[in-house]
């Protein structure tokens, strides 16, 4: 598939922390964990994307959800309501009408919120640079997270950018942003 | 395939009295120069006659040229299915002398000549709702002129003090930059490969008819 998986711990030192967590459990009914880490590894694993489809890259999206890479085993679902998405994708060409639009919908977003910003149009104007109606870039506008180049880029490096993606929220997850 | 045409534009020509200044067959399609006093009424007797039955109207556009005084041609594109025939119409205007809308003929004009009005800013007497269509909220200027410069004037970003999007004055880091070379209608004149014959070929052709 071309995605990197983390290398599977061996079955015998699995089995054997499998069995130390068990018996914890049975012994005191309780396991302790470090709150950020257990707060980011819920976060990453229930990342709502916010579809923003403004041109062809938005085709390439919804790609990344449906049966090849399915994305929502990433606990990444497509959610249409900004009010309860965690994720922006800015999927497509900004142009100067649309820009107070996106704003608006990124500042109904609730904290935590992350954006992705996929394709060239969407990281810089790309073909559209030097056009009369376009946003030189989605982060003129708003805060973006990850930039996933290309043209548009395949579903699959979308998918490598939302694991960069949680894997920056692992990294530096904080209970306030 | 070019006689029934002149022959239909002739009809035309005969009919509107006129409207029509010249009918010509290009690349075998029927076009009409037409004078705008008389276009509603052309556009009209296109539709209706029972030889034209142009009953659909595809596409108004314009067309800027800026070294003649009359800088705009406004192109009406209609189609017979009936008859299976295209016919163009053409319509030259300047800046500020309006072209009579056809809007009242076909319905779907209306939206064509806001188009033509927001890209190049020829105005259309008795449209029903003559403004901007695609361009942004207040946008200055049409666009799809040849004076128009390619980045426009004003650039956007999200101002973090006054909470809202502002519009600034383009500043570019870097200029556009052309870079085709390889356009074998720009710059140098250059041979395709598998081309290399061709000239004197056409040449030679010229010769011997």
């Amino acid at each position: 598939m071309g995605v990197i998986t983390p290398a599977k711990p061996d079955p015998v030192t699995e089995a054997a922390l499998s069995r130390a967590l068990n018996d914890e459990l049975a012994d005191k009914g309780f396991v302790v964990a470090q709150l950020d880490k257990l707060i980011t590894w819920a976060r990453t694993g229930s990342m709502w994307g916010l579809t923003f489809g403004l041109a062809c890259c938005g085709v390439e999206m919804i790609h990344c959800w449906m049966s090849r890479y399915d994305l929502d085993r990433f606990g990444f679902a497509p959610m249409p309501s900004p009010r309860s998405a965690d994720v922006m994708i800015v999927a497509g060409t900004l142009t100067n009408k649309m820009a107070p639009a996106l704003r608006k919908v990124y500042d109904q977003m609730a904290e935590p919120r992350y954006v992705i910003s996929m394709g060239s149009c969407a990281n810089g104007g790309g073909y559209y640079h030097y056009s009369y109606s376009v946003v030189r870039g989605c982060d003129r506008i708003i805060p973006v997270d990850v930039y996933v180049p290309g043209c548009p880029p395949t579903a699959e490096a979308l998918l490598y950018g939302v694991l960069q993606l949680q894997k920056k929220v692992r990294r530096t997850g904080t209970l306030v942003r | 395939m070019a006689e029934p045409l002149q022959e239909l534009g002739d009809h035309i020509a005969q009919a509107t009295g006129d409207a029509v200044m010249a009918v010509y067959v290009r690349l075998g399609e029927l076009m009409l120069d037409a004078r705008p006093d008389g276009l509603v009424a052309l556009i009209t007797f296109l539709r209706d006659d029972p030889r034209c039955l142009f009953k659909q109207l595809v596409d108004v556009c314009g067309v800027d040229w800026p070294e003649r005084e009359k800088r705009f041609d406004v192109v009406y594109n209609l189609l017979s299915l009936k008859n299976n025939q295209r016919v163009r119409i053409k319509v030259a205007t300047d800046e500020s002398t309006p072209v009579p809308s056809v809007a009242s003929v076909f319905s779907s004009a209306g939206w064509f000549e806001r188009e033509a009005y927001d890209l190049y800013g020829v105005w259309f007497a008795d449209h029903p709702d003559l403004r901007r269509i695609l361009t942004d909220y207040g946008f200055e200027g049409h666009p799809l002129r040849k004076d128009f410069p390619l980045t426009g004037f004003v650039e956007l970003r999200w101002d973090d003090v006054q909470k809202r999007v502002v519009y600034e004055p383009v500043k570019l880091t870097q200029e556009f930059r052309r870079f085709d070379f390889l356009s074998p209608w720009e710059g140098a004149h250059q041979v395709l490969p598998g081309d290399e014959k061709a000239p004197a070929a056409a040449q030679e052709k010229g010769k011997t008819s």
